[in-house]
């Protein structure tokens, strides 16, 4: 009976826009017309309007456009007999809702700037619970985990659960899914959130669980996270509806979870997102609309027992989650990657400057080792009382015909992700600084130390199986034991780092391609070289090597990199083939070495970009964590929307963080020594790097020459620090023309 | 054939002097209005087809008049063997059965393309004078529908002004899309503009087989030329002309007419409202419009709403003023402003003889001369308006309509109408018969109600396709005839195609069937339909049948048409989609224009009652199976019409064979690396 929603969503698309209308004429009284209006850290402005219809509300007055556009959206209610149609109306209506929720949700912030914490995690002890509208930082971080697949989708979900047990045992079925949960409104003063917190389940974007609010307006949180991927990751202009809507479709798979008596208010909401092509998926008998069109499948599909919901659930959205199935006594999951033990909930700890803690992983001969074995040597947990510390060496010997030593590193660094994918157990650092500490909960539930063992084993052989044939697993805990392993694990670090330093891309044959996030980003082509590593930080060239390895039709493809074209600017024959293919005709060629002459593409992924900044002759960089205003005139925001979803941008280039101190990093353009203006937290983070590569390039204070916010965010501004600095770019040959 | 139809028929056949109102209309209202016309002494189509049969010669498409060595009736002999196909019978010239039979089925497409196309030059002419401003009763009105087709004419909508592109004066894009328009009909180079909007695959078609046409004039006159005595003689070459002449009518003639009468008037979007005699209002002044042109009709709506005139029709005595239409004037107006529709074509007479119809006001096409007669039994003004369609009778009135004084022209005949209110007699008997409907879709509504403002989409409509929700689409068309049970045809295929969730696009005299059979409204897909059509029509909201309008306005069928093809998954040609249509008892050389343009754009079309071909086997082959290697559409005839039906359901199961689409569609999972292989 869809003629029963389309009624009950009209009825409250009507509801909602008067409301609102309401809300803004009371603002209007109590402020300034020009009085700003922003969600925290983003260049989105509110991002649902700003996406969908191009509109950047920056003050209150601003609203008044989009308010009247979902005023115009509404239509004319539904006759009982003899109706028009009303799929479109319906549509609309609901539309027309969000874009009033979005309105309300702005107005609140004005008004209770405290409402939210707009944090990764809530402050739950000072009952600061909703975190509200996720900032531009928590986008990138979380955005990029939708776009390499380890986050599959979302569920939002609305309302409450019948109990905290039952909303426990629906949120923790999808964090074993590895999908986001997007929690918004209450039923009857309730909320699945703060059933949550009573079941003692951890909530915050690190568990995947995020609280963004206690009404259906917050839910608008959900969608403008998912359009600002579409915009930031796959570059969709703004107010290109049809493209960003048909891209979520496409690409994002979310939906929703409506628990407890649906109201007009939800009705014109989940109609609202059907847009979106994010079907609804409800625990009470309210009509379904099963026919498939806008949505991939089902629209509404209603009656849904709490049991089946998640599967359920992402069966109607078309989503194809893989889970891996490990027999350890804890659940298992990336949703439990970001959990804290925090002091009252800690048993033990190895690590973290009490003890020493070492990983290291090692080559074998395939006759010195029996797959499988995982033995620990010392004390285990069971031997402990609470609040005890141990040493601990994670030993990991691993062999195959495949198997080669570069390898190595890239399965050794995945210790950190997967031991903090165990619920109840975190893992902070790496190799000879690791630190592991593990919760009263998961000890309750049986864990040991040798449930390390069991969850490297059994994930090295699943994501890593093509590469290796064996792996044997020994966790020490007596200190001389450690001491030994430490030693050896150091020696071993000292190598690698010195290898992959003198590694050069005039070394090799082979580059390697990351078409990765071409799930988002279609037309993207990375091409990776041992001295560029990917522009989102996330894959050098051993980490492609190793990836096509084990998935040789996958992302990472090996580019024969041909004859030198120019080797200044780093353009050969072999890309320049490949990357046509790749990005299916739209780039033909590009320079890897140079940000002003045919630049390398860049997805919305990466982690800095550099512009050009004329009047300095010189070139700056802004890290994506970093939201003020930069010299080129543009935030780092607006930078990703001009040129990320694959555009080669002539005058600016995406790069990763480490590329920065690369040798070859704009090469062609004159190197590092061009760099003059960079945010102060992405210069002191990097700062020994800089440094370091500086005295390489004769300019040992090269770090202090370079310009900051502090200095100014102009060009202008920043000029006569470099003059007085003497910086380098200054009086190199001019950059352009 | 029931038993119940064996009395029918037997019926029909032994009324000698008058029609069995029972055996001749499945309507009721129609039914009881026979009867009155036959107490009252009228006479009426019905009782004139009871009175004369047709000529079979002619029916079956072998008599040729073009010369006056003739008629030559070229009858199949006796042990005609359809496997040698050896025709005895010549013509004094020595034309064969498939050359006369081509000559006479291409002079049809003449005629009917003739008239769609004239309309549609009427439609420009006034457009042209509106765009130029020189006239005040009409307006540029639909200006996004403007700069739709604007680019399809040729004409840009934007214009580069110191390096940028801007958008262009609405005014200027009007009058040139105005004159672009007019050269269609002769321009002396180049070819029909409009023929790319047909898919790419079905343009290249045509161009490859040389039917494009050139400008639809030249297409008319030719076929006329090529038919005249000693020209063109061979069915084949004939047959590319009429489908060159059918093209430049639906692709060109009645497409401009649709899309300049959207422009001037309007595009249409969903409303509701009432179909079949019962709207006829017995305490209101009855003014029906008849005829197929809605320039003049247009004005008489407006004219009506003016309070004034309300006020003058109280003066009279009436509680006010009530239009209604018959024929493809009342589907104009029903689309755009929901004015009810009175009746068929074949309804035009019983309208009057309800005795409550104060003036009929005609423009062309499809108006029995008989309509004067029966008028003059009554007391109605009946007036005719155009310069080209005038009757001979001396109680006509003729006002003949002139677009610069067309609201004075609409006003005078609206007060014709309320004038005679008062000289009613005592005979008015109104049916009480009307039928709820929604109408007024297109092809911009049914995209937006295919997913609103932000995702409205053809898609949606393709996905429930390939789902199996909906099995195919018809479309179904057409006249009345009155050698065939008025309605039957209609609604019995329609609902055989309901039935078997075919969603069914209609216009013309067939909508109006359905219209009064209850097809066009949401509830009837419940009571009708099979589950999966029903199911998507209630998603939507919709009617399992959708009314699109007039019969120029199955150019919209067309563009819907190209727009499933655009919107994907079901091939790349019109011939790909599991599509058919139908003209159930068709009666008008314009249906064979319609019907031809609808093969030579890749759609099976089957019609119903007759076709002027079956005398002439071999060319009748022609066209039922060799046009389906030439183009992927062809011709069927089919009078029962279940098994009508039947073989519109089995064309659209093989072409979803064809399309793989026959099979349950598995629901498909994606992980990570099918998102990767996403096109762009």
């Amino acid at each position: 009976m869809s003629k029963l929603v389309a009624f009950a969503a009209i009825q409250g698309g009507y509801n909602v826009v008067s409301k609102t209308e309401g809300l803004y004429r009371r603002a209007l009284e109590t402020y300034n017309a020009d009085t700003k209006i922003e969600f925290p850290n983003t260049g989105y402005f509110l991002p649902v309007i700003y996406s969908l219809l191009g509109i950047p509300v920056k003050t209150i007055e601003d609203m008044k456009q989009p308010l009247d556009f979902a005023r115009k959206l509404l239509p004319p209610h539904i006759k009982g007999v003899n109706h028009l149609p009303y799929l479109g109306p319906l549509l609309d209506a609901g539309m027309a809702a969000l874009l009033c929720f979005e309105i309300q949700e702005a107005l609140r912030i004005l008004e209770q700037p405290d409402f939210y914490y707009p944090q990764e995690d809530p402050d739950i002890e000072n009952g600061k619970i909703w975190v509200g509208p996720a900032d531009d930082v928590i986008l990138r971080k979380r955005g990029v985990e939708f776009v390499d697949g380890s986050a599959p989708g979302f569920a939002a979900i609305v309302g409450a659960a019948p109990d905290p047990e039952t909303a426990k045992l629906i949120v923790e079925e999808y964090q074993r899914k590895n999908l986001y949960i997007f929690l918004a409104a209450n039923q009857n003063g309730t909320s699945v959130t703060e059933q949550l917190l009573e079941a003692k389940v951890q909530i915050g974007w690190g568990t995947r669980i995020v609280p963004f609010g206690p009404d259906i307006t917050s839910a608008i949180f959900a969608l403008g996270f998912a359009n600002r991927a579409a915009m930031s990751f796959g570059g969709v202009q703004p107010g290109d509806y049809k493209k960003i809507l048909k891209y979520n479709k496409d690409r994002i798979f979310a939906f929703v979870n409506a628990l407890g008596e649906v109201g007009t208010d939800w009705a014109t909401a989940a109609a609202g997102c059907v847009n979106w092509g994010f079907p609804t998926i409800a625990d009470t008998d309210i009509p379904e609309i099963l026919p498939t069109g806008i949505c991939t499948y089902e629209h509404v599909v209603a009656n849904v027992s709490h049991e089946e919901m998640a599967q359920r659930s992402i069966e109607i959205r078309g989503l194809k989650v893989q889970v891996s199935e490990i027999d350890i006594p804890c659940a298992f999951g990336p949703a439990f990657e970001g959990e804290r033990v925090r002091g009252a909930d800690l048993f033990c700890q190895m690590g973290g400057g009490k003890t020493q803690c070492t990983e290291y992983l090692q080559m074998a001969e395939m006759n010195e080792i029996e797959d499988g074995k995982i033995t620990v040597v010392g004390k285990d947990i069971p031997d402990l009382k609470k609040g005890e510390v141990l040493p601990l060496g994670i030993f990991m010997q691993v062999a195959g015909r495949e198997f080669q030593q570069d390898f190595e590193p890239i399965l050794e660094r995945q210790t950190h992700h997967l031991i903090n994918y165990i619920q109840g157990v975190m893992h902070i650092g790496q190799r000879d600084i690791a630190w592991v500490r593990v919760s009263n909960a998961a000890v309750e539930k049986g864990f040991t130390l040798k449930d390390i063992g069991v969850v490297l084993h059994a994930k090295f052989h699943q994501d890593f199986g093509k590469i290796f044939d064996k792996a044997q697993i020994t966790l020490y805990t007596n200190k001389e034991d450690v001491d030994k392993i430490t030693a050896m694990a150091r020696a071993a670090y000292k190598q690698r780092d010195e290898r992959v330093e003198k590694m050069t891309d005039e070394d090799v044959e082979v580059f390697y391609s990351c078409t990765l996030c071409q799930s988002f980003a279609p037309n993207h082509v990375c091409t990776v070289s041992p001295e560029r590593t990917g522009l989102c930080g996330a894959y050098n060239w051993m980490d492609c090597k190793a990836s096509y390895e084990i998935n040789p039709t996958g992302p990472n493809q090996p580019i024969e990199k041909g004859e030198c074209l120019d080797p200044v600017l780093g353009q050969w024959k072999g890309v320049n083939e490949f990357v046509k293919k790749a990005s299916r005709g739209a780039i033909d060629h590009y320079n890897l070495y140079s940000m002003v002459i045919d630049p390398m593409t860049t997805c919305g992924c990466c982690e800095c970009i550099a512009a050009l900044l004329p009047a300095c002759n010189g070139v700056m960089t802004v890290n994506r964590e970093y939201a003020g205003e930069t010299p080129c005139g543009m935030k780092f925001t607006t930078l990703a929307g001009v040129m990320g979803g694959g555009a080669s941008t002539p005058g600016f280039v995406g790069h990763g963080k480490f590329n920065t101190t690369q040798r070859k990093f704009i090469k062609g353009d004159g190197g590092l020594l061009r760099m003059v203006w960079m945010p102060k937290m992405l210069k002191e983070e990097i700062k020994d790097r800089i440094i370091k590569r500086g005295e390489e390039l004769g300019v040992p204070n090269l770090y202090d020459m370079i310009a900051d916010e502090t200095v100014g965010i102009t060009e202008e501004e920043i000029l006569p620090f470099l003059q007085e600095k003497g910086h380098p770019a200054l009086s190199m040959d001019p950059l352009v023309g | 054939m029931s038993e119940e139809k064996k009395i029918v028929k037997k019926a029909v056949e032994k009324a000698e002097k008058f029609a069995d109102p029972v055996a001749s209309t499945i309507d009721p209202a129609s039914q009881q209005m026979i009867s009155r016309a036959q107490e009252l002494n009228v006479d009426t189509c019905f009782d004139r087809a009871a009175r004369m049969k047709p000529c079979n010669i002619g029916a079956t498409g072998i008599c040729c008049k073009n010369c006056s060595m003739g008629p030559c009736r070229l009858t199949l002999p006796k042990d005609y063997d359809e496997a040698t196909d050896h025709q005895t019978r010549k013509g004094i010239c020595g034309a064969s059965a498939n050359t006369v039979a081509a000559r006479n089925f291409i002079r049809m497409i003449a005629g009917g393309a003739a008239a769609h196309s004239d309309h549609g030059r009427g439609v420009a002419e006034v457009f042209l004078s509106a765009a130029r401003k020189e006239t005040d009763a009409y307006h540029i009105k639909d200006t996004r529908k403007l700069l739709e087709i604007a680019p399809a004419l040729d004409v840009p909508i934007q214009v580069e002004v110191d390096g940028k592109m801007v958008d262009r004066d609405i005014d200027e894009i009007a009058v040139e899309v105005g004159e672009k328009a007019m050269e269609e009909w002769g321009k002396p180079h180049g070819e029909l503009l409009f023929a790319k909007r047909a898919p790419k695959a079905r343009y290249e078609l045509w161009k490859k087989l040389g039917v494009v046409p050139r400008n639809i004039d030249r297409e008319i006159v030719e076929i006329m030329h090529r038919t005249h005595i000693g020209v063109d003689q061979d069915y084949k070459n004939l047959m590319k002309q009429g489908t060159r002449a059918a093209i430049a009518d639906g692709w060109g003639g009645s497409m401009l007419a649709t899309d300049l009468q959207d422009v001037l008037f309007g595009t249409p979007y969903p409303l509701s409202s009432e179909a079949n005699l019962g709207v006829l209002r017995e305490d209101h002044v009855n003014l029906v419009i008849h005829g197929h042109e809605p320039i003049l009709s247009e004005m008489i709506v407006a004219v009506a709403q003016r309070p004034e005139i309300i006020e003058y029709a109280k003066s009279k005595g009436a509680k006010g003023l009530q239009l209604s239409g018959i024929c493809c004037t009342a589907n104009e107006l029903l689309q755009r402003h929901g004015v009810p529709l009175c009746g068929t074509f074949l309804q035009q007479e019983l309208a009057i003889i309800t005795g409550a119809v104060d003036a009929m006001v005609v423009d062309i096409q499809c108006i029995m001369q008989n309509v004067a007669n029966v008028a003059n039994c009554f007391h109605t003004k009946l007036i005719t308006t155009h310069p080209i369609a005038r009757m001979e009778q001396e109680n006509v009135m003729h006002i003949e309509f002139d677009e610069h004084h067309a609201l004075e022209d609409a006003e005078k005949i609206v007060r014709i109408a309320i004038d005679n209110y008062p000289n009613r007699r005592n005979e008015v008997m109104i049916p009480k018969q009307k039928s709820p409907i929604v109408a007024g879709f297109g092809v911009e509504s049914i995209e937006y109600h295919l997913g609103g403002t932000f995702r409205g989409s053809y898609y949606t409509l393709n996905d429930n396709i390939i789902n199996g929700r909906i099995r195919g689409i018809a479309g179904v068309v057409g006249c009345n005839n009155a050698r065939t049970r008025h309605n039957e045809g209609h609604v019995e295929i329609v609902k055989e195609l309901i039935k078997n969730d075919v969603i069914v696009l209609t216009t013309g005299c067939n909508a109006i069937a359905c219209a009064m059979a209850g097809l066009l409204t949401p509830e009837a897909a419940k009571v009708y339909c099979g589950p999966g059509l029903a199911e998507v029509c209630e998603t939507v909201g919709i009617p399992p049948v959708l009314h699109v309008g007039s019969c120029v306005d199955n150019s919209r069928i067309l563009l819907a048409a190209a727009e499933v093809v655009k919107a994907g998954g079901l091939g790349n040609d019109i011939s790909d989609l599991p599509v058919a249509g139908s003209a159930p008892e068709w009666m008008s050389e314009k249906a064979i224009s319609i019907g031809h343009y609808f093969v030579a754009s890749g759609v099976y079309t089957v019609f119903g009652v007759t076709l002027p071909v079956t005398g002439a086997p071999k060319f009748q082959r022609y066209l039922f199976e060799e046009f389906e290697k030439l183009y992927g559409g062809m011709w069927d005839l089919e009078v029962d019409p279940i098994a009508h039906a039947q073989k519109m359901i089995a064309h659209i199961d093989k072409k979803r064979k064809a399309l793989g689409i026959d099979k349950a569609r598995e629901r498909v999972l994606m992980d990570m690396a099918d998102r990767q292989q996403l096109e762009a």
